[in-house]
């Protein structure tokens, strides 16, 4: 074939040599400007302190990759933006990587030796198809994500602040930057189209058809009658797509487009321990005072966001009626990172450079602080893995280092501190429940056992749950498991002390239930409360105390599978199972206690929101210590949660399997008026009516 | 300005108190001890003197064996110096005897004002607070719910009556204050604060004086109170107890219409 | 006047007074007193000091003498020029037993008093008796839920009683009683000076004139728990009440406090709610004509004045009665 023939193009078709240099001195300006915001970006994160996420860097890169790869954060649950955004994200790569093939062989290998030049020929026909192709999924991903953003307006996108009343704040730059991107990568989008339609349409090489996007769009102009102007428009429309295109590159890192650079190093570095395990705190000053105090992952959290509005939905606080938004949250600190470091983003919410604020009870009130309940939901949902619950708990440490505490919380925590429990009982009445039982359970601080039921504060001192524990108890002896009990040694596990920032307290209470279980001989731990798992499975085996630890329908199950246990008097019905948030969530146990349910004889439906997506009780973080904070008109979220399950028809039992969500739902339905419309069950108490 | 706060641990009123064999006494093994909640509010109208005026707080405790913790609490929520008073006091003071050891003690100790809870569950001979200012010749005002400085030597406190009524009273230093209750509820100290503490700052210790101060009486019999006039005691679920209640009120003619 | 060696079998009463009229709780004092007089066999006195304290021991004709001392400095009441006053009197009478009621003022006075004059003291007394030539006082510690007797060393006490705890008070009485004069002594600066009486702010209630209370105490566990509280007392057409630690949180106005330095209340129906019973607050209000009392511990001391007990816990009970008094309307 002749060179004319050849499948190529003609990089800077037509232009004079002064254009192609204003050319290169815009894209030099273009990408002076985007390094130099980039630079100052990353001197931000350098300044935060250090965060060890570097090990296995390269596993690592494999997970991250994969992840960003099949958009699994992104899609899951949402397949229309994960449809679309995959869409956008791989047009855009494959229009960049065409840019930058353009750019390696015109303006580096032609230098060289013109005769090593590659974009020709074979490859550059399925060159052009693949970016006509991906470039059109590009665009038209754009146009649904501008679709839904103006027609759908899903929840997510209202960017209504729960803990400022309305009129205070003024978001209207945040919806500005969300329409300035859509809008100009979209234009870049067309307007390639455009360059590519007039220049077809001008030259027709016949090799074009491989370009179905473009070639279609020459057709068009010929249509509508505009090819014989196209020689001379391809010009204006080529400065055009530059101009607009290499606008872009300039802005990047000044406004949501970051997201493109940072999201992906953020789930390079993501931490699935983040809130399992929380670091430890520095006695002199725990918690978060200042920004100083951030770490550089943390710094990269807050700029991570795209405000996709997920945790915001997702949060169970906010949904109450709390003046917590996750995403609010973020959005807040990174507002006072970005001023902190000479404003970096062009359009915010905050206008001005305000003074340095304390950031919590300051920047950020203690009363969104002190809502979260530490479910975990906000992480869950985030695609792009920022972490929130631990910045929460830091700044709530400052918040109990200073004494800034609700008066209910203050006296539950001196109760803990007094008498290991938060009911300010003492600790000689631990095992009191066990009074109502015909058989002893052994003391396994005096006899080897296989089991030690760490038994929780709620399961042990609730007058209301205590007849629950006595249940287990029983059903465990029928199955002849051998296990036995820590009595006056057992304290508080502490996770919920950790997470409302009392370090010194959680130390205190670790320390003790560690030496106890020192001194006991057993297999392994078993509990009955999820949050006691948490802290026991995660965050004990710093301190020395590691033990493997079951949760007890693991046990159930185990024993139904195994035949111990036999349901002699099936049960029937229709029941919901609700995923405590510390069970699923965190200890990713979600399947055991629906075996255990289904081989009851239950016939189990499964709410919307279940497994990793359940909805809160409410009771975490310390809430449950915090006194009635109902906002008046607005359903807590256990009503809602039961509203929720109330939906399926037929329903009769909400199963649960955590022993303050028993006292949180069977309230509910006292409170928000189900009575008698559904039974909150526990799931050895229905594991014992099955037992007959 | 010199603020001293006496302090004193009692009984943990959260348990069940046992009495020893002899019928004369507690049973002090195993028993769990507090810091007096009176001593508490005291402590905490001296942080907030401190807080609004430039003042000192040191916080004086007789030895017992178990005042440790407590006193680095107490350092914990803000007071400057905390001093134990080591002496045979193991098996609990008597108020007086403790009031004249403590009279004796502030001869050494520097202070303007002293702050003292109204009284203890254990006050069978007297309250500390009164019984010290006897001792040392200097005025005292009980039932104190708020204090304010007016001048190097001078404070205001108000005492308060049945019904809520007041009293201001203008004190000369220097002079014990019975604290009733402070401005504002004790504050929180956090545990990584006291274990810090634990760890960095030191109590500082002073032998007992010497002193002569019988209680005057001498228990012959402690026990829990004879039965009496005991309430009728409903039992049931809560619906039942409910309708007891009702047909006892009705009877009375005590329920609306 | 009586002979010196004589009055070592008084018993005197230090009498409180309050703009011009004497407490309440010193009349039941000197009921309380009588009696032990009887039993010591000795004079009951009644002293009482004060700007026109002559004028006072006209109301005080249940005692058999009053000692008065009388002076400008005692216009107003302050600790220690009271203290200093009541000091000559007692030293002068040379009492047995010396009552002081167990109130703000009694605070200042019984220990004062004991110090001063190198005297015993007894606190907490619901009642104080001769056995055997001696003095035995019996005391209320730890909250009520211990009794203490205990016996005096020596000839002389200085006993603090707790109002309440005896028969109710017969009022001053009609006898003229001997009245004697103590000289004041030289009460020199005084280092306590009174500034002025501040009343309580008006509540929108008199929980005195209520005839139902529904009183509140530390088992409610937040102020986000009233609601509970009040929903019933509506149920009820009562007023609400509390003891002294729910006042102090400030989640109730003063105005509601029932107790020893609140108001003391005698309605048809006091339901105490949560309250353990300490001694305190039971002296505002056990003279209630029919008590029920709600506590979680069956041992907490409310249930030794109430008529009805339910050892249960508050959060399932208060809703179940209000729910069975709003069907009943």
């Amino acid at each position: 074939m002749s060179d004319a023939a050849l499948p190529t193009r003609e990089v800077f078709r037509h232009f004079p040599a002064a254009a192609v240099v204003l050319f290169y001195v815009l894209a030099t300006l273009a990408m002076l400007v985007a390094g130099w915001g980039l630079w100052r970006r990353i001197r931000k994160y350098a300044r935060g302190r250090p965060a060890h996420r570097l090990e296995a860097l390269g596993r690592r890169l494999v997970t991250a990759g994969a992840a960003i790869a099949a958009h699994t954060t992104l899609g899951r649950r949402h397949a229309l933006p994960g449809l679309a955004h995959a869409a956008i994200f791989w047009g855009f790569l494959a229009l960049f990587a065409g840019t930058l093939i353009i750019m390696v062989d015109h303006d580096m290998v032609r230098l060289v030796n013109p005769g090593w030049q590659f974009w020709r020929g074979r490859f550059y026909l399925w060159y052009s198809a693949a970016l006509d192709v991906l470039g059109l999924g590009f665009v038209l991903g754009l146009v649904a994500m501008l679709l839904r953003r103006s027609v759908l307006r899903p929840a997510a996108l209202d960017y209504t602040r729960p803990d400022r009343p309305a009129g205070s704040y003024d978001r209207s730059g945040y919806r500005a930057d969300d329409r300035l991107f859509l809008w100009l990568l979209l234009a870049v989008g067309v307007t390639g189209y455009l360059v590519e339609g007039l220049r077809i349409a001008a030259d027709r090489p016949p090799f074009e058809t491989w370009s179905v996007v473009g070639w279609r769009l020459a057709d068009l102009f010929d249509v509508l009658g505009v090819t014989p102007a196209a020689d001379g428009l391809h010009a204006w429309s080529w400065w055009l797509h530059a101009l607009l295109a290499l606008g872009f590159v300039a802005y990047v890192p000044y406004g949501k487009a970051i997201h493109m650079v940072v999201d992906g190093v953020n789930l390079l570095f993501r931490d699935d321990r983040a809130a399992k395990r929380l670091p430890p705190a520095p006695e002199a000053a725990p918690g978060y005072a200042g920004l100083a105090d951030l770490t550089w992952k943390e710094l990269l959290d807050l700029d991570a966001c795209t405000k996709c509005g997920r945790c915001h939905v997702a949060c169970p606080a906010r949904a109450g009626g709390q003046p917590l938004s996750p995403r609010d949250l973020i959005l807040e600190l990174r507002e006072h990172a970005d001023l902190a470091a000479g404003g970096l983003t062009w359009l915010r919410e905050r206008p001005d450079r305000a003074g340095p604020t304390p950031l919590a009870g300051g920047l950020v009130r203690a009363e969104t602080l002190w809502a979260c309940t530490t479910c975990r939901a906000c992480m869950e949902a985030c695609p792009v893995a920022i972490e929130h619950v631990p910045l929460i708990v830091q700044l709530r440490r400052t918040l109990v280092a200073e004494g800034t505490l609700d008066p209910t919380l203050q006296a539950a925590l001196e109760k803990l501190t007094r008498y290991g429990n938060s009911f300010g009982q003492s600790e000689r009445n631990r095992a009191r429940w066990t009074q109502g039982l015909d058989f002893k359970i052994p003391d396994a601080r005096k006899e080897a056992v296989d089991y030690l039921w760490f038994v929780g504060d709620y399961a042990a001192y609730d007058p209301g749950l205590q007849e629950l524990t006595r249940g287990l108890a029983r059903v465990l002896r029928r199955a002849g498991v051998s296990f036995g009990l820590l009595y006056e040694g057992e304290r508080n596990a502490g996770n919920d002390v950790r997470r409302v920032g009392e370090e010194g307290l959680y130390q205190l209470l670790a320390e003790r239930n560690a030496a106890a279980l020192a001194g006991a001989r057993f297999r392994a731990i078993v509990t009955t409360d999820p949050h006691s798992y948490n802290t026991l499975r995660f965050e004990y085996p710093e301190l020395g105390a590691a033990y493997p630890v079951r949760h007890y329908t693991e046990l159930l199950d185990e024993l139904l599978r195994g035949g111990v246990l036999a349901p002699g008097r099936p049960l029937a019905g229709v029941a919901t199972y609700h995923d405590p948030c510390y069970l699923s969530r965190y200890a990713a146990i979600t399947e055991p206690p629906r075996r255990v349910l289904a081989h009851l004889g239950l016939t189990l439906v499964d709410m919307p929101r279940s497994r990793a997506t359940s909805f809160c009780c409410g009771a975490g973080g310390g809430r449950i210590w915090m006194g009635d904070t109902r906002v008046p008109g607005v359903p807590t979220p256990a009503e809602q949660r039961i509203a929720e399950a109330l939906e399926i028809p037929g329903v009769r039992y909400f199963v649960v399997a955590c022993p303050k969500d028993v006292t949180m739902y069977r309230d509910a339905v006292k409170t928000g008026g189900f009575e008698g419309r559904i039974e909150v069950k526990e799931v050895a108490e229905l594991v014992e009516a099955a037992l007959g | 300005m010199d603020i001293v706060v006496t302090v004193k641990m009692i009984p943990d009123l959260v348990e069940e108190l046992e009495v020893n064999a002899e019928g004369t006494d507690l049973e002090r093994a195993g028993l769990r001890l507090r810091l007096n909640e009176f001593d508490e509010h005291a402590l905490e109208e001296a942080l907030c003197l401190k807080d609004r005026h430039q003042a000192r707080v040191t916080v004086v405790a007789l030895d017992t064996g178990d005042v440790d913790e407590t006193l680095y609490t107490c350092l914990a929520r803000g007071a400057d110096r905390a001093l134990k008073v080591t002496g045979a006091f193991a098996g609990g003071v008597a108020s007086r005897a403790m009031a004249a050891v403590l009279a004796r003690v502030l001869d050494e100790v520097p202070h303007d004002l002293v702050l003292a809870g109204v009284q203890a569950a254990d006050d069978r001979d007297g309250q500390v607070g009164v019984l010290l200012a006897a001792m040392r010749g200097v005025p005292h005002v009980s039932v104190v719910t708020g204090v304010e400085v007016l001048g190097d030597r001078m404070v205001l406190a108000r005492q308060e009556y049945a019904g809520g009524l007041q009293a201001e009273l203008e004190v000369d230093l220097p002079a014990v204050l019975g604290v009733q209750a402070a401005r504002q509820a004790p504050r929180y100290a956090p545990v990584s604060r006291v274990r810090q503490l634990m760890k960095t700052a030191t109590l500082d210790a002073v032998p007992a004086p010497a002193v002569e101060a019988a209680a005057g009486s001498t228990v012959t019999r402690l026990a829990r109170p004879a039965g009496g006039a005991r309430a009728e005691m409903l039992d049931g679920s809560p619906e039942e107890i409910a309708d007891r209640l009702v047909a006892i009120l009705d009877e009375r003619g005590l329920v609306r219409r | 006047m009586s002979a010196p060696g004589t009055t070592e079998r008084d018993v005197a009463v230090v009498v409180e007074h309050l703009d011009g009229r004497i407490a309440e709780v010193s009349f039941e004092m000197l009921a309380r007193g009588r009696t032990l007089a009887t039993a010591t066999g000795g004079r009951l006195v009644a002293v009482v000091a004060g700007p026109d304290a002559r004028r006072l021991a006209g109301e005080l004709g249940a005692a058999d003498a009053v000692a008065v001392v009388e002076h400008a400095t005692l216009a107003h009441y302050t600790p220690e020029a009271y203290l200093h006053a009541h000091r000559a009197a007692l030293e002068r009478l040379a009492p047995r037993v010396t009552l002081v009621a167990s109130s703000s003022m009694g605070l200042d006075q019984a220990a004062g008093l004991a110090v001063a004059l190198d005297w015993p003291l007894c606190a907490y007394c619901t009642d104080v008796r001769v056995e055997d030539g001696a003095l035995v006082a019996v005391s209320q510690i730890y909250g009520g839920k211990l009794v203490a007797e205990a016996r005096v060393d020596g000839p002389r006490a200085v006993c603090a009683l707790l109002p309440g705890a005896g028969p109710p008070p017969t009022g001053g009485g009609t006898g003229a009683p001997a009245v004697e004069e103590i000289p004041a002594p030289d009460l020199g600066a005084a280092r306590i000076r009174f500034r002025r009486l501040v009343a309580p702010e008006a509540g929108d209630v008199d929980i005195a004139r209520e005839g139902i209370l529904v009183s509140v105490g530390r088992g409610i566990q937040s102020q986000d728990n009233l609601p509970l509280v009040e929903a019933l007392a509506e149920a009820l057409g009562a007023a609400v009440s509390a003891s002294r630690p729910i006042v102090d949180q400030g989640w109730l106005p003063k105005s509601r406090q029932v107790g020893k330095s609140g108001l003391t209340v005698k309605p048809r129906l006091y339901l105490a709610v949560g309250i353990s019973g300490a001694p305190e607050h039971l002296e505002g209000m056990r003279g209630a004509e029919l008590i029920v009392a709600i506590n979680q511990d069956p041992g907490a001391p409310i249930f030794d004045v109430a008529h009805y007990g339910v050892a249960a816990d508050l959060f399932d009970v208060l809703p179940a009665l209000t729910e069975k008094l709003k069907a009943r309307a």
